[in-house]
């Protein structure tokens, strides 16, 4: 409108004609925008919501293409590793990587686990208890950024005996819980998403408190803990795992988290805040384990308590 | 005809979802990423019209809501889309867009896109995060956006043009 209208040719004059011209037609926007204030309505109630099967059937659409896409790209992610250094090479760098997760992980929780055997010394049904098998899965997709919420897909779910509120783990520590399932996929809570909360205990004082995400993925993914005793002051370079609840879910006891980085108190809002710096690196996610009961029957391979495969 | 284009546009729609989830988070920057759904929308809107983009960024923000690994309050990305088709399709249908337009228009829509996302989420207490992180985000996603515009955008655009109406007709 603001320039001289060049000839049209008689494409565009049917075009125009046709009632799709530029100007947009206020009712139908009005429509739209009504549908989405119905919809956000409608999902406010949380877990009830009667949305909730329209994400599973949407789950079971893309779960399967996203499993398939991430599939096929996986090759390609590795291309850069791949020139690096030679398959012998590769293969020694892995079970060096793993072998130090490991021991970083026992060397995390060693004081955790000195003092709870110094309180539950006699109770060996706990330690039957601590004994849970691994569903292995990938990660196959990442929700963005720009969604504000921390949430991944990985390539189980039902079929493989996962449901929801099961924990998960990689290498490294606590990786967040499951959230819902397809009968391919599942969609996990990340522990940095600013939903979520994880009871948490320092490892060397046993002291008790809540971990709070804080909604960022990259280099500043950190955790904020509160501890239920102001009067405890951890110090920094303190492993913090988690404590569990009943019945071991939605998280198992004894999960390496993240350590003590930095500690905050206020003496207004007489509380002392921690500031944990994750174990997992939440950028590089890939493999991780999911925590269910022994013997749950599974599609795939499930990593026994003692480190056998079933 | 209808029945052709909506599926095309579905399709489309469905690929960018896939991408944007399971293939650029490889190279994303702090877990952000293009919106390929966004760009979808955008070059429907310029090639379209305002009533196609505004249904079809309605289609794609529903199913960016409900698809996997999402878990915020269904319908805000359904609102963001139908207003960045609105907004790019107030762009000057009967010439083409030069490649300045195309930009201009995918940076307003990217800010617009991510900023009634970030604001209905702050409304409905669904983030909680401050505001210099939101706009942080958003204004790394605008730059991935313009980053991926030229490479998106004149696929996207040339399908919607193959898939007048009028040319099927003649």
């Amino acid at each position: 409108m603001r320039r001289p209208d060049r000839p049209r040719t008689p494409r565009e004059r049917r075009w125009r004609g046709s009632g799709q011209g530029p100007q947009p037609s206020p009712a139908l926007l009005v429509a739209l925008v009504l549908a989405c204030l119905t919809l956000m309505t409608l999902d406010q109630a949380g877990d009830s919501s009667p949305l909730e099967p329209a994400r599973r059937a949407a789950g079971e659409v893309f779960g399967p293409v996203e499993v398939a896409a991430s599939t096929a790209i996986r090759p390609f992610t590795g291309v850069s590793d791949w020139f690096r250094s030679r398959d012998a090479m590769q293969d020694d760098l892995i079970a060096l990587q793993a072998e130090n997760s490991r021991l970083k992980s026992d060397l995390a929780t060693q004081g955790y686990d000195r003092n709870r055997l110094e309180e539950y010394d006699g109770l060996t049904a706990a330690a039957r208890d601590l004994g849970y098998d691994l569903v292995p899965a990938r990660v196959v997709g990442l929700g963005p950024s720009q969604s504000f919420s921390s949430t991944v897909t990985i390539d189980a779910g039902s079929d493989a005996g996962i449901h929801p509120d099961l924990t998960v783990i990689n290498n490294d520590g606590l990786v967040g819980r499951v959230l819902r399932v397809t009968r391919t996929t599942a969609t996990v809570l990340l522990i940095v998403d600013s939903d979520s909360v994880v009871g948490g205990r320092v490892g060397e004082s046993m002291e008790v408190g809540f971990l709070h995400g804080r909604g960022v993925l990259g280099q500043d993914g950190r955790l904020d803990l509160e501890l239920v005793d102001q009067t405890a002051v951890p110090a920094k370079h303190d492993s913090v795992v988690t404590w569990g609840s009943e019945a071991g879910g939605p998280y198992v006891s004894g999960v390496p988290v993240g350590r003590v980085t930095s500690v905050y108190s206020s003496l207004r809002e007489t509380s002392t805040r921690a500031v944990i710096d994750p174990y997992v690196d939440f950028g590089a996610l890939d493999l991780v384990g999911v925590v269910v009961p022994s013997g749950t029957p599974s599609d795939r391979a499930v990593i026994e308590s003692d480190g056998d495969l079933r | 005809m209808n029945a052709l284009r909506a599926a095309v546009a579905a399709a489309a729609v469905g690929v960018a979802l896939v991408l944007q989830v399971s293939v650029f988070p490889h190279l994303a920057w702090d877990g952000i990423v293009p919106d390929l759904c966004l760009l979808v929308v955008v070059g429907a809107a310029l090639t379209r019209g305002p009533q196609f983009a505004m249904v079809l960024g309605f289609g794609a923000g529903v199913v960016l809501d409900l698809a996997p690994p999402a878990d915020h309050v269904a319908g805000r990305w359904a609102l963001a889309l139908v207003l960045v088709g609105y907004v790019a399709g107030r762009v000057r249908q009967d010439v083409r867009p030069s490649a300045g337009t195309v930009l201009a228009t995918v940076a307003a829509s990217s800010f617009v896109g991510t900023s009634v996302f970030a604001l209905s989420g702050l409304l409905l207490g669904d983030p909680a995060l401050g505001v210099p992180q939101l706009l942080e985000v958003i204004v790394l996603a605008l730059v991935w956006d313009l980053l991926l515009t030229p490479l998106v955008l004149p696929a996207v655009m040339t399908l919607f043009r193959r898939l007048e109406p009028d040319r099927s007709l003649a």
